[in-house]
């Protein structure tokens, strides 16, 4: 069979592709050179949704800019929140209590759920598939609601603080995960009756947008897209932050690199999800979800109204240039979140400000990999590839 | 005895033993105090080291994490610490084989902003250091398509720099309007 580039013929056209199309799932926009129906050339364009974040971090306290991660990922804000407050208290030199690490494990699993199972819908109804939409999205409804009682917000979450979380989970809060717990496997299974076997996704997917091992390492590939070429590469087991060196699970890989790989793995890392989950219910400490430091955490309200300590230590958290302080210095810190390796470089200059934030974003590094996965192939695979990065605008243009 | 004397020594790490025994002139500074070790090399032979890390199969740092820059013109201290170099270029390096990371920073100084780029090394640089580029301004040389990313191609400036202000420049209220004669 004649590969892509053999058939072209010489005569090209140029079709822009964004930033405004349906498909890009944000303002993403591909310049592509097309001879026929392949493509010669990719040009990705970036920046259309550049909003500032790191200038922004320069000018907000620590806990003022836990709000500004919400918007960076806006599919699995829980995690953004905890990937920052980690690298500022790494920062700090702090441990949170393990009720807290125990907590956040919770939810950034949780957020991994919910944003594999948009990629999910998205993804599939790029390529035509509606019914597999409408089900992923009954199953991200449910876990929104246990976001919205949890923090308050179901997008806009800001559920961590430096030193602690927002609040404890609500009551009753067990037994909604436990019960969405027990129903989603056989929710997954549906989608998986519709799709895994199914001869046009197949056909739409496999071999398509396939990256090798080595360049996968060589473009700074990480998360899914990494581990669909068969690196099993992840944080959680490879530098195990909070609480996740005492909970077991599997790290899937692919063989193959290409899009039909990328959807196994987020399908399996969803299974494996669940089963952290469940663990972390299982052993959930009690005790405080803050740090016992009046000098990095609030304290409670009863004692902000009804002791002068307590009222001055409140004013003090909150008054610019009183707040948190972390010691001069600069530390990097990476946590694995939905999208692969979400990093954060935070130079302090030991004031209440940070002096540069720095975002290291999956989605930026994935979206320059895309030419090489597009070029040689046909102008249709664009939407199949883009899908199955899974590029966020918010994340990539920060 | 002092008490302090005998606490245990830490032993070197690996990378930090190599790098003093391949590459000591290059080596202006090195740390191991918070879990990762960073080290700041000079510029002349960033491109010798970066490739020294890539490839030598002790180390093997074949994953660049990431590229960045700080503009260190409001921190007196790191200023005089690196001959009031303005900028430190930051490259965040990952090694599956020891599964640990590593900070490069290079000193880059305001009169001059070229640095070798890395793209010859790793596919990856490429728009870490565009994006590097457009925020400070740093020329990275050898770069295939050293073009702005995230500003606009007619952006003037370099939004970063501290000397840039968060509203300011670009702002609807830094417009000359006319004023009406009311």
């Amino acid at each position: 069979m004649q590969s892509g580039l053999e058939r072209a013929t010489g005569e090209k056209m140029v079709l822009n592709f964004g930033p405004q199309h349906p498909a890009t799932h944000g303002t993403l926009r591909i310049v592509l050179e097309l001879d026929g129906e392949t493509v010669l050339k990719a040009t990705p364009h970036a920046g259309y949704l550049h909003t500032g974040f790191e200038k922004l971090g320069e000018h907000l306290d620590y806990n003022q800019y836990i709000v500004v991660t919400d918007r960076m990922n806006y599919l699995s804000p829980l995690s953004n929140n905890f990937g920052y407050v980690l690298a500022v208290e790494q920062l700090l030199g702090i441990e949170v209590t393990k009720r807290c690490q125990y907590i956040r494990i919770l939810m950034a699993e949780l957020s991994r759920l919910a944003d594999h199972l948009l990629w999910l819908g998205t993804a599939a109804l790029d390529l035509g598939a509606f019914s597999v939409f409408l089900y992923s999205f009954r199953e991200r409804e449910k876990l929104y609601s246990i976001f919205e009682k949890t923090t308050g917000a179901r997008l806009t979450t800001s559920y961590t603080r430096v030193g602690g979380v927002l609040r404890d989970l609500y009551d009753g809060c067990e037994e909604d995960v436990r019960q969405f717990i027990s129903n989603f496997p056989k929710a997954l299974k549906e989608t998986h009756t519709l799709l895994t076997r199914n001869r046009i996704w197949m056909d739409r997917t496999k071999g398509v947008g396939a990256i090798s091992a080595a360049d996968a390492v060589d473009y700074g590939l990480t998360g899914p897209c990494l581990r669909a070429t068969g690196v099993a590469h992840d944080i959680r087991k490879a530098e195990p932050y909070s609480s996740y060196d005492e909970v077991t699970f599997d790290v899937p890989v692919g063989t193959n690199g290409d899009a039909y790989d990328r959807y196994l793995v987020r399908m399996e890392e969803m299974i494996q999800s669940c089963g952290i989950v469940t663990q972390v219910l299982d052993n959930m400490p009690d005790g405080s979800v803050n740090v016992e430091d009046n000098k990095i955490t609030m304290p409670d309200k009863p004692d902000a109204y009804g002791h002068i300590e307590g009222l001055i230590h409140h004013f003090k958290i909150v008054m610019d240039g009183h707040g948190v302080q972390p010691p001069k210095g600069d530390h990097y810190c990476a946590t694995e979140s939905p999208n692969g390796e979400l990093g954060f470089y935070i130079v302090s200059d030991g004031s209440g400000t940070a002096y540069r934030i720095r975002i290291r974003p999956p989605s930026f590094l994935h979206f320059q990999a895309l030419p090489h996965m597009l070029e040689g192939g046909m102008v249709s695979d664009t939407v199949a590839v883009l899908g199955s990065l899974n590029v966020i605008a918010g994340e990539l243009d920060r | 005895m002092n008490e302090e004397n005998q606490v245990e020594e830490q032993p070197k790490p690996l990378i930090l033993e190599k790098l003093e025994a391949n590459h000591a002139d290059a080596l202006l500074a090195q740390d191991a105090s918070r879990g990762t070790v960073v080290v700041v090399i000079h510029k002349d032979q960033v491109s010798a080291v970066l490739e020294y890390l890539k490839t030598d199969p002790e180390l093997a740092y074949t994953f660049l994490v990431d590229v960045t820059a700080v503009d260190n013109s409001q921190m007196e201290s790191e200023l005089m610490q690196f001959d009031y170099a303005r900028f430190m270029v930051v490259y965040q390096l990952y090694s599956f084989q020891g599964q640990c990371r590593l900070r490069v920073k290079v000193p880059v100084h305001e009169n001059d902003l070229n640095i070798p780029s890395a793209t010859g090394l790793w596919k990856s640089a490429n728009w870490l250091e565009r994006e590097t580029y457009d925020m400070f301004g740093i020329n990275f040389e050898g770069h295939p398509d050293l073009r702005r990313i995230l500003m606009p191609d007619d952006f003037e400036g370099h939004p970063l720099r501290k000397d840039y202000p968060l509203r300011g420049r670009g702002e609807r209220e830094s417009f000359n309007f006319e004023k009406q004669n009311v």
